[in-house]
Order: structure tokens, then C-alpha cells, then sequence
């Protein structure tokens, strides 16, 4: 898969955590995934359609996503409840916005659709798409996180 | 810029309205209120003294433009700062906004200091 098409949703995603929850994040190697399973406690999906097509899975252990939005909100979240699920569509919205605005700059032209949210300790999603789909993990001081692509052939 | 002045947040999404609500207690204004749409925020506005409204766009029944038309055509209302607050995708449309008086705009995500600037360009330090 393109760095063209990852790199973007690297920066949106330690962006848009770092902007708006003060919170830093490394980002690990990617790496190509062999399953077709997401696994987590929170996560944002959201699909996007233009030259290629596709979804994003952003998904966050617990501690993590307890602490990035409690840091939003400025008051400590000690559960996932739904402030916590719309915290996470509204973050999948902007790094998916931001990750497009960055695309569109070298070119590639990609629509998101609206994002939908699952919780769930230690739920497993399937992504159903045919195309090669890539995994980044994150570590922050608090918890984990990982961002998955999965495109259309 | 007077740290008392009174700020409206306006967003349907009460997500969103902690969020901005906490980036503008961290530049320091003490004195906020919120309304979860068009209609609310000029209830609100009537009761008077307000100083600066922070707006989304995007908002059932009555949008963010039609809340700034109804702001700007109100004798009482159209002098109170209006900052718009606006999602990557619907950048475009401030255009149609800046036509209709908007006082500046702020692009999802944000941080203070984004916001804390634009409100220096319009209040002065």
C-alpha cells in the first residue's frame, strides 16, 4: 500500500490528539495485516470512497481513550459511556477530514462518509474489504491505540 | 481582551460543546453558557449581554448561517462578535458566511491558541 495514502492519517491522527487532548503519541511501524479482524475496546470507522476506496479503523484500549477524552473535556471520565463513543466519532471525523485535506494536496481526492462508533471490551470488527489492509499501532504514556486501512482492490 | 466578557457556545453536539467550553476555560474566561441550537441561542441572546458567540455550523432546524443572519439582521444583536466553527469539509462554505458578517472563523480540530488568536484579532490583546 502507498505511504502516499498512510502517511496522512499518521499526522492527522497525532495532530488532531495532540491539538485537541494534549496528548502525545509515537507512532509504531506499520505493518500489513494477514487477518481481517480489528480488536479493541473503542473504536471510530469510517469509510471514504474516491480513487481508491475503502475504511479507516481508529481503535483505543481503554486507558488510552479514558484519558485522551477526559483531557478534552477537562473532567475525568473513569468509564466508556457515550460521552465517550461521540468523543470518538468526533475525533474520527476530524483525523479523517484532516487526513483528506493532506491527500488532496498530493492529489488524491477522497470523500468520508459519517463515522460510526463501536464499544465493547475487547470487541472484534471484520472489514469485508477485498484490498490490501495495513495496520499502524500508537503507544501514548497512558494506553494504546491503532489505526487500521483496509482499501478496495 | 476582557477575560469576564460572557461567551454563548452554540452546537447541537454536546460533545462538542464540553470541548469548546474547556479550550475556552483554559484561555481563561470564566463566564460561559451554552445553547444547543439556533433557536435557544437567540433566547439566550434576548436576555442580553452577551459579548462573543462561538458557533458550529452544522446544526438541525437552525444552522450556524442562519443563526449569523439572524444575529446580524436583530438591531439589538448584530454588534456581538460571531466566530463560526467549522469542519475541514464544509471550509467552503465560509465564504458564504464572511458575506453575511461573521467576525472569524475556527477550523476543526483546534487548539487554544487558534482560538485565542482569532479572538485577539478581533477583541485587540
Amino acid at each position: 500500500m502507498d505511504k502516499k495514502i498512510i502517511n496522512p492519517f499518521i499526522n492527522a491522527t497525532l495532530n488532531v490528539l495532540e491539538t485537541m487532548a494534549f496528548i502525545k503519541s509515537e507512532s509504531g511501524k506499520p505493518y500489513l495485516k494477514k487477518d481481517d479482524i480489528v480488536q479493541g475496546d473503542v473504536s471510530g470507522v469510517v469509510g471514504f470512497t474516491g480513487e481508491t476506496k475503502g475504511t479507516v479503523f481508529i481503535t483505543f484500549d481503554e486507558s488510552s481513550i479514558l484519558k485522551i477524552v477526559s483531557n478534552m473535556f477537562g473532567e475525568e471520565i473513569t468509564e466508556i459511556n457515550n460521552e465517550i463513543t461521540d468523543a470518538v466519532g468526533e475525533l474520527t471525523n476530524m483525523i479523517s477530514g484532516q487526513a483528506r485535506k493532506e491527500l488532496e494536496e498530493v492529489g488524491e481526492v477522497f470523500h468520508g462518509a459519517i463515522p460510526s462508533v463501536v464499544a465493547g471490551k475487547n470487541h472484534e470488527l471484520i472489514s469485508l474489504t477485498k484490498g490490501p489492509k495495513i495496520a499502524i499501532p500508537f503507544k501514548t504514556d497512558f494506553g494504546s491505540f491503532t489505526i487500521e486501512v483496509a482499501l478496495d482492490e | 481582551m476582557d477575560l469576564n466578557m460572557k461567551v454563548l457556545i452554540v452546537d447541537d453536539f454536546s460533545t462538542m460543546r464540553k470541548i469548546v467550553r474547556n479550550i475556552i476555560k483554559q484561555i481563561g474566561f470564566k463566564n460561559i453558557i451554552e445553547a444547543d441550537d439556533g433557536k435557544s441561542a437567540v433566547k439566550e441572546l434576548k436576555k442580553g449581554k452577551v459579548d462573543l458567540i462561538l458557533c458550529d455550523w452544522n446544526m438541525p432546524e437552525m444552522s450556524g448561517i442562519d443563526l449569523l443572519k439572524t444575529v446580524r439582521s436583530d438591531d439589538e444583536l448584530k454588534d456581538i462578535p460571531f466566530v463560526m466553527i467549522t469542519a475541514e469539509a464544509q471550509k467552503d462554505n465560509i465564504l458564504e458566511a464572511v458575506k453575511e458578517g461573521v467576525s472569524n472563523y475556527i477550523v476543526k480540530p483546534f487548539t487554544a491558541e487558534t482560538i485565542n488568536e482569532k479572538l485577539t484579532k478581533i477583541f485587540g490583546r
